[in-house]
């Protein structure tokens, strides 16, 4: 079994690797084409009109206007920026960090329950226990396991929860969505979906790092977030990251091409490395098999260490990650196994792969032949484990 | 984030398995925090003759097992209670802050095998075992009190 000679990388949730239309795209704008966008002469209204395309293609792959886009350094960034004006909120248990470190006021978590999906009747519950709640943030996808949240159901909920508001007098209630694992992976309408926030960033999607956007629908009131400036229409200063906003543009114009043809790709490998992993003794799915994203997978393997596995991995050349927070200089087991209920020592023992339209069938040959005996070697060094 | 000396060690542990007869046997550590060692020993004429362990846990839990074996195999029972954190991790270069209670681990799962010994042959461990902690209980184990929250 051969490997082209490079590294087997199953870790797309954590990035991804630029594309060649990127990274021909932002060439020119970290070379010669480097005047400020905010400046008068033709390289910087060069630049500036480059911002404004970007903006145009990232607008289109959500279907908004241009004007709803806000660029931001990170899908960190994007997320910390829509809670920032709230003080009542409906949130899930497993969100990424980026919501429930920064998350202020009043919060209600909701359950993710063993499949790892939200369900609406508990929003619906929530709401009406709360009806005072200014924001419902719930993620697209989950970033460690992968599963799909009803969200277009979610937005319908709010925009009828809002009528009722507005009935009574109340203020309204605005969906946040952070779609960074998801947007290019499934398709996203923030129109027909009810959205009026959502995060994403470039990085996740074959774009440069260091980028990332913040979709505000006309007539929310969410207040500027950085000042100086002026810049992103005085909501966001600070001098624009030309070269990334532009690869954003093309990177994200890739990313909801063919989406369906992408995922019927993915959904075959998915499905390999399912029926070959579970072959293995006591290993079970994290998060529903159905309802996830056609490239990625979360196991627990029992008797065994997260990061034990994923560095036996690394010695060949595997790229992948775990749940286990010990990987992050932290002892806790990973939030989001344990919000599905996952006792410690399962959520310790914990992988994640995660494939892109890159991942080729060599790699998941390589990976298979690979892992089963990994696993057998940590096991047999295991106190806990036994045949 | 870890030395060559850790890697060497997680890559190629030594003395890995069980020892059938083991006169000496500890574990310390439990699951819900990630890290479980299980260290046998063979004490003969004061000697530890041979040595095995068993690690549940992260590339650092694994590495500090192997060279806690290596740093006692083959010496006397004193030298064995000697070891410190301090050397085991000065042999493997050194730990990462948030790896450091694995060394702890190492060295209590030492002193707790060693413990047991003594038991075994009727002899009260605390007389020459100072400062095994009841690892396997989930209050006492280090990983709570250093960052990790493991209630």
């Amino acid at each position: 079994m051969s490997k082209a000679n490079k590294t087997v990388y199953l870790d797309n949730a954590a990035t991804t690797k630029m594309s060649g239309a990127v990274l021909k795209a932002v060439m020119p704008y970290i070379t010669e084409s480097y005047g400020n966008p905010s400046s008068i002469y033709e390289m910087g209204q060069r630049n500036r009109r480059a911002i404004t395309k970007a903006r145009e293609q990232v607008a289109a792959a959500l279907n908004c206007p241009p004007a709803e886009i806000y660029f931001t350094a990170s899908g960190t960034e994007s997320n910390n920026w829509a809670l920032h004006n709230s003080r009542r909120v409906i949130t899930s248990e497993f969100e990424h960090h980026a919501i429930l470190h920064a998350v202020k006021g009043d919060v209600t978590l909701l359950p993710v329950y063993d499949n790892g999906i939200v369900k609406v009747e508990d929003l619906e519950k929530a709401l009406e226990e709360n009806p005072d709640t200014d924001l419902v943030t719930v993620m697209a996808v989950n970033n460690e396991i992968a599963t799909i949240q009803p969200i277009a159901e979610i937005g319908a909920l709010i925009a009828d929860w809002n009528k009722k508001n507005a009935e009574a007098g109340r203020g309204q209630c605005l969906f946040h969505t952070d779609a960074v694992q998801a947007i290019g992976n499934i398709p996203i309408d923030v129109q027909a979906m009810n959205i009026d926030l959502l995060s994403i960033s470039a990085h996740k999607l074959h774009g440069m790092k260091g980028v990332g956007a913040l979709y505000v629908r006309k007539g929310v009131n969410l207040p500027p977030f950085i000042l100086g400036g002026g810049q992103e229409r005085g909501f966001r200063a600070g001098t624009e990251n030309v070269a990334g906003i532009v690869g954003f543009g093309v990177a994200i114009e890739e990313a909801v091409r063919d989406i369906e043809k992408k995922n019927a790709e993915l959904i075959k490998k998915r499905e390999r490395i399912y029926n070959d992993v579970m072959k293995i003794k006591r290993v079970r799915l994290n998060g529903d098999l159905e309802k996830r994203l056609c490239g990625s997978l979360n196991f627990s393997f029992e008797g065994i260490e997260g990061e034990a596995l994923l560095l036996q991995l690394n010695m060949k050349d595997i790229a992948a990650s775990s749940g286990s927070a010990c990987t992050s200089g932290s002892l806790e087991p990973s939030h989001v196994l344990l919000a599905l209920g996952l006792p410690h020592e399962i959520a310790h023992g914990s992988l994640r792969i995660s494939m892109s339209r890159n991942t080729t069938d060599e790699e998941i040959d390589y990976f298979l032949e690979h892992l089963p005996p990994i696993v057998e070697k940590l096991r047999e060094m295991s106190p806990v484990w036994e045949d | 984030m870890y030395t060559d000396k850790v890697m060497e060690h997680f890559a190629n542990p030594s003395n890995v398995g069980e020892l059938p007869d083991a006169n000496g046997i500890g574990e310390v550590g439990n699951a819900k925090c990630g890290d479980i060692m299980k260290m046998y020993l063979k004490i003969e004429g004061g000697i530890i003759q041979d040595v095995r362990f068993k690690t549940f846990g992260c590339g650092a839990a694994i590495a500090t097992s192997s060279i806690a074996t290596e740093l006692i195999k083959g010496k006397p029972i004193e030298d064995a209670l000697a070891l410190s954190n301090k050397t085991v991790v000065k042999e493997l270069g050194g730990l990462p802050d948030a790896k450091l209670h694995c060394s702890v681990l190492a060295e209590q799962a030492v002193k707790a095998a060693v413990s047991d010994y003594y038991k075994r042959q009727g002899i009260e461990p605390s007389l020459f075992v100072i400062a095994v902690k009841d690892g396997t209980s989930h209050e006492e184990h280090i990983c709570c009190g250093e960052g990790g929250n493991c209630s």
